[in-house]
């Protein structure tokens, strides 16, 4: 479970060919730029779930 | 030359260094041992290996370079930020693990661990000289992005007076790093890292109100790529230019590639493993791969610097220039001087844990085990301090002598050393079925591989495969490296002793006495 928590943002940030568009845009921001940016916070939020999963 | 700028400039750059100095006082310890002198004892808390790590992960790398690619090239730029993004899940399964047999054993660099799990002397070597030769690359990009701002006051970047400024700054910073050693850095970065979170926020609000929104900032951007891209492939001779705000389909790989060979590489350095050994416990190590993604949103942040660049209508003929030149464009000169000041020392805080984590390495398993088997703990500080003053001095040969374009290679080309010691790390730390002469050969190959790709007119961090798209070459080789080690490790026999055994790599491990400290309060 730890490592299925840990290997989700490892594939949504490898997931390239997915993000590498203009459209849909975010308050000014292509696709690529606000995904990109956007998986910082939701990769750290995993880590800490693989955290309280691990009991620690 | 910039007056105001200049003076706010000195002024923080010599408020760090009174730090600097006077942080051998700081949390005083016996400064004649090495992890003393080199590891601050051990006893980083929580907090301060978030700000110690961040101030030595963050660098000229990202304020200097980072926006560089992304002027020069738009999208492909971004790959530093997925691969931030994949640091922390392997910081956060693999180090915990290496903290603790570190501990029980005391084990200081890498070449220490792998000594003492494969029980290879040749191995031992082999990692320490990858260390301190990936290193070198990086502290030359450290001062790359020194030298943009000093230039960016007004001083001349033609002769070779052109250095000075460079050159003083440089040997005050070898100086406080040898007689407070990591201490020095460790105090340094709160000031480091809370100037660059000012300057972010500063450029990040203002620029884009000036430039009227960030859609129009990704509008102009766009046109302006259209428009170098054109230009380029009618200049004569014509260059074929990738750029754009999105990737070309033939960036998409290497885009990739790079993200996830610079993760797998990035904790291998000596700095980086400095950072993680210095902390106190395993929960410290867990709290950072939580934290320090903020850093990554200022790295992505910083590097939509390079967009902000083209869209003001900067014209260039050194990308690296772009953060220097928008500030002096968009703001008053005492916050150019504050923004400067916030970039040298940026560049100063890792290039310090960058030659310490270098010198420990090459007095532990290089000087010690070939040379000098009988040194006391005084002879291998003082051997570590000489080290990091040499490791520096090179450093500054390599800037002075190779002229850049794009600092960024210094580091992808280091990315590239260094991920050749991976397999050994990872591997060691689950399992010995895999050992010693297999992973010293897998090295050899991996590295000659990588040589035999980089090598051409110019040094490339990528390879062109033949089936099409391009790859970075450091993730091709680590590979073949891992493959050959693993397939030779079914035919030699697994000789080598192990110092560990499998409990020791479990959350647990005590530090010996003397190390144990309350954490005081800061």
């Amino acid at each position: 479970m730890k490592y299925i928590l840990l290997l989700i943002p490892c594939v949504l940030t490898l997931a390239t060919p997915f993000y590498n568009s203009v459209e849909p845009q975010l308050l000014g921001f292509p696709f690529f730029y606000w995904f990109n940016l956007l998986l910082v916070p939701v990769s750290a939020l995993f880590i800490y779930a693989a955290s309280k999963v691990e009991g620690r | 030359m910039n007056v105001v700028a200049t003076v706010v400039f000195v002024f923080f750059f010599l408020l760090v260094t009174v730090m600097g100095f006077w942080a051998a006082r700081w949390k005083a310890g016996d400064l004649g041992k090495l992890d003393e002198w080199g590891l601050g004892g051990r006893q980083f808390g929580p907090w301060i290996t978030w700000f110690l790590l961040g101030g030595d992960l963050y660098t000229a790398y990202t304020v200097i370079a980072v926006p560089a690619l992304v002027y020069a090239m738009g999208a492909y730029g971004l790959f530093a930020v997925p691969y931030t993004v994949l640091i922390y899940p392997l910081v956060f399964v693999l180090m915990p693990r290496l903290w603790n047999v570190s501990a029980r054993h005391g084990y200081v660099t890498a070449a220490d661990f792998t000594y003492g799990r494969y029980g290879h002397k040749g191995l031992e070597l082999v990692v320490a000289i990858t260390g301190i030769v990936a290193t070198m690359p990086y502290i030359a990009l450290q001062l790359v992005g020194m030298e943009k701002v000093i230039q960016g006051l007004g001083f001349s970047s033609e002769g070779l007076m052109s250095h000075a400024p460079l050159t003083i700054a440089f040997i005050i910073l070898a100086l406080y790093t040898y007689t407070s050693g990591l201490r020095a850095p460790a105090l340094i970065a709160f000031v480091k890292d809370i100037m660059i979170y000012v300057f972010v926020i500063a450029a990040v609000i203002i620029i884009p109100y000036q430039l009227g929104g960030f859609a129009s900032i990704f509008a102009a951007a766009s046109t302006a790529y259209t428009e170098a891209v054109a230009a380029a492939a009618s200049a004569t001779p014509p260059v074929n230019l990738s750029a754009g705000i999105i990737l070309t389909p033939g960036q998409v790989v290497p885009f990739m590639t790079l993200a996830l060979g610079s993760a797998f590489a990035l904790f291998m350095y000596p700095h980086s493993l400095t950072g993680v050994l210095s902390s106190k416990d395993t929960k410290t190590i867990r709290f950072n791969a939580m934290t320090l993604p903020a850093y990554s949103l200022v790295l992505g942040l910083i590097a939509l610097l390079g967009l902000m660049g083209r869209a003001a209508g900067l014209k260039l003929s050194n990308a690296q220039d772009v953060v220097p030149q928008l500030f002096l464009k968009m703001f008053p000169d005492w916050f150019v001087g504050f923004s400067f000041a916030a970039i040298a020392i940026g560049a100063l805080v890792p290039a310090a844990v960058m030659s310490i984590g270098a010198a420990n390495t090459f007095t532990r398993n290089i000087w010690r085990p070939f040379v000098n088997a009988n040194m006391s703990a005084a002879q291998e500080t003082d051997m570590a301090k000489l080290l990091s003053l040499i490791v520096k001095v090179g450093a500054l040969a390599f800037i002075i002598f190779i002229p850049t374009k794009y600092a960024i290679d210094f580091q992808l080309l280091g990315g590239i050393v260094i991920l050749q010691i991976f397999p050994a790390m990872v591997f060691g730390l689950y399992t010995r079925r895999i050992h010693g002469t297999p992973l010293f050969i897998g090295w050899v190959v991996g590295m000659a591989l990588s040589i035999y790709l980089a090598w051409g007119p110019k040094w490339t961090p990528t390879w062109p495969t033949p089936l099409g798209f391009g790859v970075y070459i450091g993730l091709l080789t680590v590979v073949v490296n891992a493959l050959v080690a693993v397939l030779l490790s079914l035919i030699l026999p697994n000789t080598g002793a192990d110092q560990t055994k499998p409990s020791d790599f479990e959350d647990g491990a005590k530090l010996p006495p003397h190390q144990q400290q309350p954490e005081p309060i800061l």
